[in-house]
């Protein structure tokens, strides 16, 4: 009698041991099965560059970001939007406008050879690396993932607006459907499959260019290396990762 | 949604600019909260400084401070995107945020406080009570001695020096309570209106001086309504004070407005702008109606002997007044921080509706409300001796 | 004990009032925070996945061309290689998917070439902007223009 228990409980206890390995070479092989490789947070490490010499104000990426990302149509609500500058002189007062965001384009509004320099500037959540719209979240719902996105989590946010009023760039507006905060997530979804951002995808010119810091290989280092560069609102110290080139001195 | 906004601008704002984020329900708040802190502070004065003058206001003002606190939270549980999220405040705290702070510092000055120290203060004539009165008040008040009948000598020296240490506790607490709501302007540094210094600051004083002024107004009201004679000598007395805090309270805001037009930084031309258009009325009623000619009606009083029937109405109108300009200070901070764009290239407009959940009757409903409840415990914790004996 | 206790009672009963209060806090906040929160940061860790659930709308050029490589080899070196294809012809993840489900429709030239061709005094001036009305008496765009290849003759 004894000894038939103590059998059992020494097979028992060989099986029991013997589960943990199993289940670990199960999972080894049916994640293997998986289509595509595992996304590895920790070494990506994301921004963007936008070529203010590039851009030709077509609204291919204002389109493309609402449809994407379902973002309501109305135009008080923009995840990305491009604006145009009309510069007379040195730049202290410009004329600035963005018709819905520039969804539908840009409408002709200036004559030619009027002596003013024109150009097109897209904007979008900077994803700065001292997000000041971070700091001020009473709860963490928004928060800087470990790849560099500045991310919402729309199931914990309070719709206090705190940081929509922190935000220098004015990227962040409440999802009135949700009645929390929303904004450019750098299309999280696309870029850990993978993919590059819908307004990158759409845009025709290369203007913008989703840009892996963390990447040796990314073509962003050369460029940065090689071409004068500026972000928005440097005197805000938020660290932010979205880098123009040739940006005019007039852009708020 | 608001469609006439966009005709409404003029410049530019960035597109998500448009609408405002905060509303006349987010005036309301550093509105109650620094009544809060101002009652406090002039009850403060009786007990810690022994401005003896002033005693016969004493639990009145500490039972303003808690009907105004009471209501407080409630304007931003109706401005909130997800209310019934609001508890993860107090789960989740996040520590660099000073709205988050702020809860816990809401919470301290409420319990550890107010409540105590009115506790304590009344605890003697709630025993009394609870042995006297009969039927359902008899259970409250029982309850509200938390069952204890001892009313001795000893235990009430004991009340007595603990509510004095409350009362030291609670002066840093009550500027705490207001300098924080400042604060969570004035570290704001994507906005240059909010973004400055000495925002917790003049919000303090502005809050010191709104809450003397409730209290001076509530104090002859419930007199007038009781018929109960007003003490002169502490009206004085408390009228000099709110004449003190008002000059500081002036001085500050005029240094933040000399050193902006001074420094004339990038945003200066934008909020000047901003100022003599879309907050004109407002400012002006912050700093004439509201400040100047309270000052120079306090001021007049101290300088040229009176009867004591001009005092009290220049008293009451100058509260009035006081009232109204601190308001006015709130909003042309709350709104007048949303109407600019960060571009320093536009404006937009606050179009509050009336009848929905940000709109001008909640907020007129919020504020009549704290009145209610004032004169609920007024009811159950009378604040004159004189009361109490025709009870 | 009772001499200390003696006429300070109703402090210890509030006291333990408070206690009480500190305690259902605790307790509250054991039950009601979610899970997973604070392990990378003050959030949620599940919110990175919740970001990244989004079935995507575009379906990038890699796939359009695994299917179309004669319009692959077309865009090669000419002038719209590099526009991705969903730029012109808009969002077709589903159709990348399962092709039978969303038979895309062919964009209007005339509209979609201008979007980004018009001329505008904004846009920068060596990109090719052309003013429809005097630009080849306005014409058709296809009628010169390979739109996969435009400084191509179209395909006959």
């Amino acid at each position: 009698m004894n000894s038939d228990r103590r059998d059992f409980v020494l097979t028992a206890g060989k099986l029991l041991l013997l589960t943990a390995p199993a289940a670990a070479y199960l999972e080894a092989v049916e994640s293997g099965k998986a289509e595509e490789p595992a996304y590895k947070t920790f070494e990506h490490y994301w921004g963007m560059i936008v070529d203010i010499e590039k851009c030709i104000g077509c609204g291919n990426c204002v389109r493309a970001c609402k449809t994407e990302n379902d973002v309501p149509l109305e135009p008080y609500f923009f995840r990305t939007w491009v604006e145009r500058y009309h510069v007379e002189g040195a730049g202290e007062h410009p004329d600035v406008d963005s018709p819905d965001g520039g969804y539908n384009g840009f409408p002709e509004k200036y004559a030619a050879g009027d002596g003013a320099k024109s150009f097109f500037v897209p904007k979008l959540c900077n994803q700065c690396a001292h997000s000041p719209c971070t700091q001020v979240c009473p709860v963490g719902a928004t928060f800087e993932s470990p790849d560099g996105a500045v991310l919402v989590d729309k199931t914990y946010c309070l719709g206090c607006r705190y940081c929509v009023q922190a935000c220098p760039y004015g990227c962040r507006f409440i999802d009135p459907r949700t009645n929390t905060v929303d904004k450019c997530n750098l299309c999280y979804h696309r870029i850990t499959k993978g993919l590059t951002t819908a307004c990158c995808e759409s845009c025709p010119t290369g203007a913008r260019q989703l840009v892996d810091l963390k990447d040796a290989r990314d073509p962003v280092h050369e460029f940065l290396r090689t071409h004068k560069v500026h972000v928005l609102k440097p005197q805000m110290a938020t660290g932010s990762k979205v880098f123009y080139n040739a940006l005019d001195g007039s852009v708020r | 949604m608001e469609e006439g906004i966009l005709h409404a601008i003029q410049g530019y704002m960035y597109p998500n600019e448009v609408e405002l984020q905060w509303s006349i329900l987010i005036v309301l708040y550093p509105f109650t909260t620094g009544l809060v802190a101002g009652a406090f502070i002039l009850a403060s004065l009786e007990r810690v400084f022994n401005v003896a003058a002033v005693k016969p206001t004493y639990r009145l003002a500490l039972l303003s401070a808690l009907a105004f606190l009471l209501v407080s939270p409630l304007p931003l549980q109706l401005h909130l995107g997800h209310p019934e999220r609001s508890i993860e405040m107090y789960l989740t705290p996040h520590t660099s945020s000073a709205m988050a702070m702020f809860g816990f510092i809401y919470l301290w000055y409420l319990m550890a406080v107010l409540v105590l120290e009115i506790w304590l203060d009344y605890r003697k004539d709630m025993v009394l009570m609870a042995r006297s009165e009969t039927g359902w008040k008899k259970t409250l008040y029982r309850i509200l001695t938390l069952g204890v009948d001892n009313i001795s000598e000893e235990s009430l020296r004991i009340d007595d020096k603990l509510g004095r240490f409350i009362t030291i506790v609670g002066i840093p607490s009550a500027l705490l309570l207001h300098g924080y709501v400042g604060f969570i302007f004035g570290s704001v540094k994507a906005n240059p209106w909010w973004s400055t210094p000495v925002m917790p600051i003049v919000f303090l004083f502005s809050a010191i001086v709104s809450g003397i002024a409730l209290v001076l107004l509530m104090y002859m009201l419930i007199c007038f309504l009781k018929g109960i004679p007003i003490d002169m000598p502490c009206v004085d007395t408390i009228a000099r004070y709110l004449m003190y805090a008002f000059l500081v309270d002036f001085s500050l805001e005029m240094l933040d407005l000399i050193h902006r037009i001074y420094e004339a930084d990038e945003s200066f031309k934008s909020l000047d702008f901003m100022v003599h258009t879309r907050l004109y009325t407002s400012s002006l009623v912050q700093i004439v109606f509201g400040t100047i000619i309270p000052i120079a009606m306090l001021a007049f009083v101290q300088l040229v002997k009176l009867s004591d029937a001009a005092r009290k109405g220049i008293y009451t109108l100058a509260g009035f007044l006081t009232l109204m300009g601190i308001f006015a200070m709130r909003w042309n901070v709350v709104i007048g921080g949303q109407l600019f764009s960060k571009s320093f290239l536009g404006y937009t407009t606050y179009k509050m509706a009336f009848a929905t959940k940000e709109g001008l009757l909640p907020a007129i409903l919020l504020m009549i409300l704290p009145f209610v409840i004032l004169w609920g415990l007024v009811k159950l914790l009378p604040p004159f001796d004189e009361e109490k004996a025709a009870v | 004990m009772n001499r200390f206790l003696k006429d300070k009672e109703h402090l210890f009963r509030m006291a333990a009032l408070f206690a009480a209060g500190v305690v259902l806090f605790l307790i509250v906040r054991a039950v009601l925070v979610p899970k997973g929160f604070g392990v990378y940061g003050h959030y949620r860790a599940g919110a990175l996945a919740d970001n990244r659930v989004r079935a995507p709308r575009f379906a990038g050029r890699a796939a359009c061309i695994e299917c179309h490589t004669d319009e692959g080899d077309r865009l090669k070196g000419g002038k719209h290689a590099g526009v991705g294809c969903e730029a012109c012809h808009g969002a077709l993840a589903k159709h990348a998917a399962d092709p039978s489900s969303l038979k895309p429709t062919k964009p209007d030239s005339k509209t979609l070439c201008q979007t980004c061709h018009l001329m505008n005094v904004a846009k920068p001036a060596k990109f090719p902007q052309i003013d429809p009305k005097s630009h080849m008496d306005g014409g058709p765009c296809l009628t010169c223009h390979d739109q996969h290849a435009p400084d191509k003759e179209p395909k006959k």
